[in-house]
C-alpha cells in the first residue's frame, strides 16, 4: 500500500467519473497525434515529389515572347547548349487534348509526344514495351488503364485517335501529380507519330532533367542568360524552388493542426481539473483525517497529483494505440500512403502527442493537488 | 519530565466583530501513565486544547510542550510528525479510511514512518490485541459495526507506538454497551501498556476510569 496506490483506488472507485475524464484525454491525444501525423504526411508528400523532381527544370517558351507560344527543334538544341550538354537530358515534348475511341467507347484523353528515345529516359514502364519512332505503337498512363479497364484499353488494345488507330504496346508506372507532365491519365505518343498526324514540327515545353542536382542553379541561369540574352524567349520553372515554398505552406499547416489537437487536449485537461477538484472537495474530511494522524502536507499532494497522473497516463495509452489506427486511415484515405505513417517522424507525433497528454492531465491536477495540501486539519476534520 | 505540559497558554482567534479567547491562560502538566478527562461546556476551550495537545494548532502565547519539545514556532511539516511520531488520535467518527480495508488502515501510519518491512504483521498483532478478529482484518471500515470501528482506530492510533492517546468523545458515537467495552480496552491499554490517555468527554460516568479529571471553564481550568 503506498501513496500510488491510494490513488488508484480513488480512481476506481469513481470509475465513470474518471473514465469520462480519460475519455477527453483519450480525444485530445488522439487528435493531436493524428493532426500531426495529418500535417507530417502532407510534409512527407510534398517532400518526395521534392526528390522525385527536384532535378527538373521545365523550359516553356515565354509568355511575352515573340517567337509564339511553341518551342523549334533548334531552339531545343540551343537549351540543351546553354544548359550544357553534358550536364543535363533534354527531353522536349508536345501536348494536346484530343478524342480518342477504344472499339464503340468513344472519349477525350491529354496526348503527351516526345521522341521515342526519350520516353524511357522520363517515364517508367508497368507492362510491355516503349514504342518505337517507326511504329505506330503507343504507351497509356496508369489510371488511365485503370478507369477503362472494362472498356479494353489494356495492353495491345487499339487505340483511335482522330482517323488513325494505335497499338497499346507499354503501360506506364503510376508517377503521381508532377511539375512537368502528368502522364497517369494520358496517352503517350513518339513525337514522329504525332509530327506527322498533327502537321506539327515544333515542342510546347522541354524539361531539363539535371544530372547533379547541385549544378540546378547554374543549369537555370545559363539557360535563362543565353535564351534570354536579348528578349524574353523561354521562361524557366525551377521546381525544386516551387516546391520549397509549397513545403514551407506544409508546415504550416502542421502546426494549424497541431494546434486544434492541442486545444482539444486542453479542453480534456480542464476536465481533469474539474474531476480533481470534485474528489478534493469531496474528501475534505479524509484528508483532514490524513493529515491530522501524520500525514504531510507534500505527500496529500503526491497522492492526487498521482491521481491525475493515472487519469493521464491510462487515457495517453488508450489514445495513442486509438492515434495508430486513426493515423492509418488518415494517411490511407487522405495523402492515399499509409506508410507515412510509419515515417518517424510520424511516430513522433504519437509519442509528442501522448506526452502531452501526461503533461496536461499532470498539470491539471496541480492545483487541486495544492488545495488539498493547504487545508487546515482542524477544518478539515470537522467538515462534514 | 511531563507527556504534555502547557505554560500560561493562550489561544485568541482574531474575528471582525472581536477577538475570541479560546484558552485564556492555561498551566497544565499531564504526566507518563496518567489517564486524564478533559470536561466542561460547549464553548469552554475543551476543542482548543485538545487541537493544541494534539500539535494540530499552536498558541497564540504561553509555552506547550510535548513529548520534550517545544510547539512554539514550529512549521506544518514539524507540527505533522510530532502527530505521526509521538500521538494516537481517536476520533468520535472513528475516521478510518474508508478506501483501505481494516488492516490496511492501521498499517497505514506505519507506511507513512517508512517502515515497510513487516508493517502487517505489526498492523495485525496490534488489531488482535483490540479484539479484533482476523477475518475482518481485510474488510472495509464500512463493514465493520461501530465498536469494531472504534477498536480498528485505536489499534491504529497504537501502531506506531505513540506518547500519548489523544481521545476525543469515543464513545460519542456509541451505544452503552459497546461504550464501555471501548473504555475497557482503553483502560486496559492505559493500565497493562502504560499508554497515557487523555480524553474529552461530555459523559460524567467516564470519570470512573479517570486518575483525574480537568474541568475547563471560559477558557479556564476550574
Amino acid at each position: 500500500m503506498t501513496f500510488l496506490d491510494l490513488a488508484r483506488r480513488n480512481v476506481s472507485r469513481h470509475w465513470l467519473r474518471s473514465a469520462l475524464a480519460v475519455t477527453g484525454i483519450v480525444i485530445g491525444v488522439v487528435a493531436i497525434a493524428t493532426m500531426g501525423i495529418l500535417g507530417n504526411s502532407i510534409g512527407l508528400m510534398f517532400n518526395d515529389m521534392v526528390s522525385d523532381v527536384g532535378d527538373t527544370i521545365v523550359v516553356s517558351p515565354a509568355m511575352s515572347g515573340t517567337g509564339g507560344d511553341k518551342l523549334t527543334k533548334r531552339q531545343v538544341d540551343d537549351i540543351t547548349r546553354a544548359a550544357g550538354a553534358n550536364r543535363v537530358i533534354t527531353i522536349p515534348f508536345a501536348s494536346t487534348f484530343d478524342k480518342m475511341s477504344v472499339g464503340e467507347k468513344k472519349g477525350g484523353t491529354m496526348i503527351y509526344a516526345m521522341p521515342a528515345g526519350d520516353i524511357p529516359l522520363l517515364l517508367e514502364k508497368e507492362a510491355g514495351t516503349y514504342p518505337r519512332d517507326t511504329g505506330s505503337g503507343c504507351m497509356i498512363g496508369s489510371r488511365l488503364a485503370e478507369l477503362n479497364k472494362e472498356t479494353g484499353l489494356k495492353l495491345g488494345a487499339r487505340v483511335t485517335i482522330g482517323d488513325e488507330t494505335l497499338r497499346v504496346v507499354g503501360v506506364l508506372k503510376e508517377r503521381g501529380m508532377g511539375f512537368d507532365i502528368n502522364p497517369d491519365y494520358a496517352i503517350i505518343v513518339p513525337y514522329s507519330w504525332y509530327s506527322r498526324h498533327y502537321d506539327e514540327d515544333r515542342y510546347d515545353q522541354v524539361v531539363v532533367k539535371v544530372r547533379d542536382v547541385k549544378d540546378l542553379d547554374v543549369v537555370k541561369e545559363g539557360i535563362e542568360q543565353k535564351m534570354n540574352r536579348r528578349e524574353d524567349v523561354v521562361s524557366v520553372m525551377d521546381t525544386k524552388a516551387i516546391l520549397e515554398s509549397v513545403f514551407a505552406a506544409a508546415d504550416s499547416i502542421t502546426v494549424f493542426l497541431l494546434g486544434i489537437g492541442a486545444i482539444s487536449l486542453i479542453v480534456a485537461g480542464v476536465s481533469i481539473l474539474n474531476v480533481m477538484l470534485m474528489s478534493v472537495t469531496e474528501r475534505i474530511k479524509e484528508i483532514g483525517v490524513l493529515r491530522s494522524i501524520g500525514t504531510r502536507r507534500r505527500e496529500v499532494m503526491r497522492m492526487f497529483i498521482y491521481e491525475a497522473l493515472i487519469l493521464g497516463v491510462v487515457g495517453a495509452v488508450i489514445g495513442g494505440a486509438l492515434s495508430f489506427g486513426a493515423g492509418y486511415v488518415i494517411t490511407a484515405v487522405i495523402v492515399e500512403n499509409p506508410d507515412y505513417l510509419f515515417n518517424p517522424t510520424s511516430l513522433l507525433y504519437i509519442l509528442f502527442g501522448m506526452a502531452f497528454g501526461i503533461f496536461t492531465s499532470a498539470a491539471s491536477g496541480l492545483y487541486p493537488a495544492w488545495k488539498a495540501a493547504q487545508l487546515n486539519p482542524i477544518q478539515a476534520l470537522r467538515h462534514e | 519530565m511531563p507527556v504534555i505540559s502547557f505554560d500560561a497558554v493562550t489561544k485568541v482567534y482574531p474575528l471582525p466583530a472581536g477577538d475570541v479567547v479560546a484558552l485564556a491562560g492555561i498551566d497544565l502538566a499531564i504526566e507518563k501513565g496518567e489517564f486524564v478527562l478533559v470536561m466542561g461546556p460547549s464553548g469552554s476551550g475543551k476543542s482548543t486544547l485538545l487541537n493544541i495537545m494534539g500539535s494540530l494548532d499552536v498558541p497564540t502565547s504561553g509555552e506547550v510542550t510535548i513529548a520534550g519539545k517545544r510547539i512554539s514556532g514550529m512549521d506544518d511539516d514539524e507540527l505533522t510528525l510530532m502527530r505521526r511520531d509521538h500521538i494516537g488520535f481517536i476520533f468520535q467518527q472513528f475516521n478510518l479510511i474508508p478506501l483501505l480495508s481494516v488492516v490496511e488502515n492501521v498499517e497505514y501510519p506505519l507506511i507513512l514512518k517508512g517502515r515497510r518491512n513487516g508493517s502487517r504483521e505489526r498492523a495485525e498483532e496490534v488489531l488482535a490485541a483490540v479484539g479484533i478478529t482476523e477475518t475482518h482484518l481485510t474488510h472495509k471500515p464500512g463493514e465493520l459495526s461501530g465498536g469494531q470501528q472504534q477498536r480498528a482506530a485505536i489499534a491504529r492510533a497504537l501502531v506506531n507506538d505513540p506518547d500519548f492517546l489523544l481521545c476525543d468523545e469515543p464513545t460519542g458515537n456509541l451505544d452503552t454497551k459497546t461504550g464501555t467495552a471501548i473504555m475497557d480496552l482503553l483502560a486496559r491499554m492505559n493500565r497493562e501498556e502504560g499508554k497515557t490517555v487523555v480524553m474529552v468527554t461530555h459523559d460524567p460516568r467516564m470519570t470512573e476510569y479517570a486518575d483525574r479529571t480537568i474541568r475547563m471553564v471560559d477558557g479556564r481550568l476550574a
